[in-house]
């Protein structure tokens, strides 16, 4: 034993401390304290006059009033949508159950904006190839669906987020302990009612849960509603920002109207993710428990098949259609040509891939852009979750309220605040470099880190490291020897959460490109706004390859792992 | 005329028969368990009988109605059989308050809002719960969540009551409180009680008959002394109770223990088939110590449990035996050497 008599760990814990604060700081607190600051703050005194004067501007109030509506019907419907299939998949006898479940889980994987992008060739009210067959070959007048509309807008966002009702739903119904619902039966209720009375109530804390997530995504979503609505002029609160910050090249007034509509948004934000907390601890039921007979099955009968055909519909039109309409239009030739042989080649992706310097540069950046975000942001987050969960020092409550902020800020307001703290006004002057989207990456991502890692630490129980204090061990050997290879798998979870979205980010970067800095999101975005929509294809079409390879890859090593 | 009848009930899951050709009969108001290791069969039995699962053979008679029949391709479904039934994981809903968790059962069945009232309270001042009514289960403790199970299962009044498992999630303490209180309501109500468990105790408290259950197949139905005192078998005998069981060699036709032959009191009765192997069975407490003669062994240790004290006995041949003699009574020390007198020994040939 060398190491008799150490001071204990209290500097090191300090230290830790200190550190996993001021990270915190920098990289959230300090950009969305700017937003509040700029806007409510001119000239050194408080002004809400002027705040009140901007929401009451035509644009800003029906952008506000426009978010709303979109996330008030995409909410209602992916709720719907999602309840509806997650009992369909877990309480009946639907044939292929498990290969249901897999595919509602695919939206999960593929970017919204691409989906709605693919939307837009098929409805587009003119040139979209679901309505020129409409209107061209069946000879109706009107095209059958204009997708350049609120209920466009509404429908493409249910299609791609209605999974995280989904996946809530599912696990709540499937840790439900069987024997609440047969306590019904025996009871004398009939399923049907049991669904009614027993089953829906008892989830519902997952379900709202999942809604609220929805709601909170869906106010702050940037990609569909820039796809689908500025052609009509319809603005929500991200691409009203976008295009007043783009537009006026960052002047005081444009930036103060992003800031007012910021501030608005983590709000709300804050407002869903309390009530998300109510509606959770609420719903600790103790609803698992006991011996695991399988929960009766209802059976569908007549109704099986229709129910199967209208599955299998629903998962041709949302996920593969678009798919394949990406894939295919990435082949053509030129826009508009029908698909056939010989319009379609690999040329567009050949040339996106070897030759083409914007979308060379845009896969470059966007991977060494996910691959930096995904490490820094990992380490950054196991330090601050250990603190968190394990450590006992003076302080920490801070660190647990710097630590709930990355959950409750949408990514376009943190572009504006990583805007506003990274233009040199405040220090170094980071804009128009790739440095202030990694910023902003961290920043965006560091919820996911948090999330997978206090998960694993969770799980370590503090025995174990006393364990091995215990037999001579250090703390940092503990740490090392004990700790570190036990919440790896937390780690690898984190760094995949992190590295895969970030091949596709969007909101943030779009705020924050210069011509150089364009990631393959951003490149998709401008291809297709520029009218080279085959080009923009085929880079999705690859985004899409290498998403699903990834995501194939993981799925397989994890089952690997605890198989 | 029994008032429940299970006719040759037969369960396969797949190629595992989970119960095979079970006959049994149930009289109104009895209790009747069913014991047995988990797997053996008797939480499937229940289920096939409540209705959660239907057979693969065999038929399910109640109160001189037809239940259960594949054969005539008849089930009646769970809510048609007015049950009561309590789980082991108490599955109390804890979206509705204590009082509406007993009313379900009574509003399902549409009864009139007057007699819900009286029914329901009924039950709850049977089960002491009349002052936690409004209130949400979840602030109850478990003893208190399997009072609303019971007190929701009372509130119908069945002629039936399916208890499965339904004290194993509560702390022992409780567990032996709460046999005495299913035994009063039962002589309250009147209902017959089926019952699960693993636990001998708790069967032997409550029951009248008990069912031994093994690998889907009935071992012995029996009250509880006489499957105490009259095990049918070598798994009755050591799933009741502690038990010993010594291997027995035969050479021409003499039993003996390894090379040494058997104390004269110790004889093989006559009639066993001559030439299948032969186990000596016999309880702890039912072995005395002798100064001299019978069963010699060596205390290899000796362990004082409190009321009783516990001793560990090498014989001579090498095989073990575990004998229990109340505190107060004289026994030889760790090391001595002893007789052994077998009170009431049993005998259980290879084939049982």
């Amino acid at each position: 034993m060398n190491n008799t008599a150490r001071k204990g760990g209290v500097g090191a814990a300090q230290i830790i401390l200190g550190l996993s604060i001021a990270i915190l700081v920098i990289v959230v607190a300090v950009p969305v304290l700017l937003i509040f600051v700029n806007a409510f703050w001119v000239d050194g005194a408080l002004n809400v006059k002027d705040v009140i004067r901007i929401i009451r501007e035509k644009d800003t109030y029906q952008a506000l009033v426009n978010s709303l509506i979109i996330a008030a019907g995409t909410t209602t419907g992916s709720t719907i949508v999602g309840t509806f299939f997650a009992w369909l998949v877990t309480r009946t006898d639907l044939p292929y159950k498990r290969f249901m479940k897999a595919m509602f889980l695919v939206p999960f994987m593929l970017p919204s904006f691409i989906g709605a992008l693919a939307w837009k060739m098929l409805l587009s009210p003119r040139a979209g190839f679901i309505n020129r067959f409409w209107m061209g070959t069946l000879g109706f007048e009107e095209p059958l669906f204009n997708i350049y509309s609120y209920a466009g807008i509404v429908l493409v966002e249910i299609m791609y987020l209605f999974p995280f009702v989904f996946i809530q739903v599912c696990g709540a119904l499937e840790r439900m302990d069987p024997t609440l619902e047969e306590s019904a039966r025996i009871s004398g209720a009939g399923l049907f009612t049991i669904t009614r009375k027993i089953t829906i109530p008892l989830a519902l804390p997952s379900i709202l849960s999942g809604a609220l997530l929805i709601m909170l995504y869906s106010m702050a979503h940037f990609g569909t509603v820039a796809v689908l609505g500025i052609e009509n002029g319809i603005f929500n609160i991200p691409t009203l920002i976008y295009q007043r910050i783009h537009q006026s090249a960052g002047s005081f007034a444009s930036i103060r109207t992003g800031t007012v509509l910021a501030s608005i948004l983590v709000m709300a934000a804050a407002l869903i993710i309390w009530l998300q907390g109510k509606a959770l601890s609420r719903g600790r039921y103790q609803i698992i428990a006991g011996k695991s007979f399988r929960p009766m099955e209802l059976k569908l009968r007549a109704l099986r098949l229709p129910l199967l055909i209208l599955c299998l519909v629903y998962i041709a039109f949302t996920i593969v259609l678009p798919t394949v309409v990406i894939f295919l239009v990435g082949g053509l030739k030129t826009y508009g040509l029908p698909f056939t042989w010989e319009n379609l080649s690999l040329d567009n992706y050949k040339f996106i891939l070897f030759d083409y310097q914007v979308t060379r540069d845009a896969i470059w950046n966007s991977l060494s852009l996910g691959l930096g975000a995904a490490l820094i942001t990992m380490f950054a987050g196991v330090m601050i979750s250990y603190v968190i969960v394990k450590m006992k020092v003076r302080g920490k409550g801070v660190l647990e309220f710097l630590g709930m902020l990355p959950f409750s800020v949408p990514g376009s307001v943190i572009a504006l605040g990583v805007i506003l703290a990274w233009s040199g006004r405040y220090g170094p002057n980071l804009y128009n470099t790739v440095w202030i989207i990694l910023v902003a990456y961290i920043a965006r991502y560091m919820a996911f880190s948090l999330k997978a890692n206090s998960a694993a630490l969770e799980q370590v129980h503090d025995s174990l490291v006393e364990a091995a204090r215990a037999c001579g061990a250090s703390m940092w050997q503990a740490l090392k020897d004990i700790v570190l290879p036990l919440v790896r798998p937390g780690m690898l979870a984190a760094f995949f959460l992190i590295f895969l979205p970030s091949l596709r980010e969007l909101t943030v970067s779009i705020m924050l490109y210069s011509p150089t800095t364009r990631t393959i999101g951003v490149a998709i975005y401008t291809l297709n706004e520029d009218g080279e929509t085959v080009r923009s294809a085929a880079l999705a079409g690859i985004a899409l390859f290498l998403i699903i390879t990834g995501q194939t890859l993981i799925n397989r090593f994890a089952k690997g792992r605890s198989a | 005329m029994p008032y429940i009848r299970l006719v040759n009930v037969t369960k396969r899951f797949g190629q595992v028969t989970a119960v095979n050709e079970l006959n049994l009969e149930i009289e109104k108001g009895e209790c009747f368990s069913m014991l047995g290791p988990s797997g053996c069969g008797k939480t499937t039995t229940l289920r096939m009988l409540a209705g959660f699962e239907d057979l693969s053979d065999g038929e399910i008679h109640v109160g001189g109605r037809l239940f259960s029949s594949p054969r005539q391709n008849f089930y009646l479904p769970p809510e048609k059989r007015d049950f009561g039934m309590v789980f082991q994981a108490f599955a109390v809903w804890p979206h509705l308050s204590v009082y509406e968790n007993v009313a379900f059962p009574l509003r399902i069945r549409k009864l009139p809002k007057a007699e819900i009232e009286r029914r329901a309270t009924d039950a709850l001042r049977s089960t002491n719960l009349l002052g936690a009514a409004a209130g949400s289960p979840e602030n109850l403790s478990g003893g208190g969540k399997q009072r609303v199970a019971l007190a929701r299962a009372l509130a119908i009044n069945p002629d039936v009551m399916l208890l499965d498992e339904p004290l194993s999630s509560l702390d022992p303490h409780l567990r032996e409180e709460m046999r005495f209180e299913i035994k009063e309501l039962q002589r309250k109500y009147g209902f017959a009680i089926v019952y699960v468990t693993h636990d001998q105790a708790e069967a032997m408290a409550l029951s009248d008959r008990i069912m031994v259950m093994r690998q889907g197949e009935m071992q012995q139905i029996d009250s509880p002394l006489n499957v105490y005192n009259n095990p049918a078998n070598r798994f009755v005998f050591s799933f009741i109770g502690l038990s010993n069981f010594l291997r027995v060699s035969r050479t021409d036709g003499h039993a003996g223990l390894g090379t040494g032959s058997l104390p004269t009191e110790l004889a093989p009765p006559e009639g066993l088939p001559p030439h299948s192997g032969l186990t000596l069975a016999s309880r702890p407490s039912e072995i005395d110590f002798l100064a001299q003669g019978g069963l010699r062994g060596k205390v290899s240790r000796k362990s004082f449990l409190g009321e009783i004290v516990d001793y560990h006995l090498r014989l001579e041949d090498g095989q073990s035996l575990r004998v229990q003699k109340n505190r107060r009574l004289p026994g030889p020390e760790e090391g001595e050497s002893c007789g052994l007198l077998l009170r009431r020994p049993f005998w259980y040939t290879d084939e049982n």
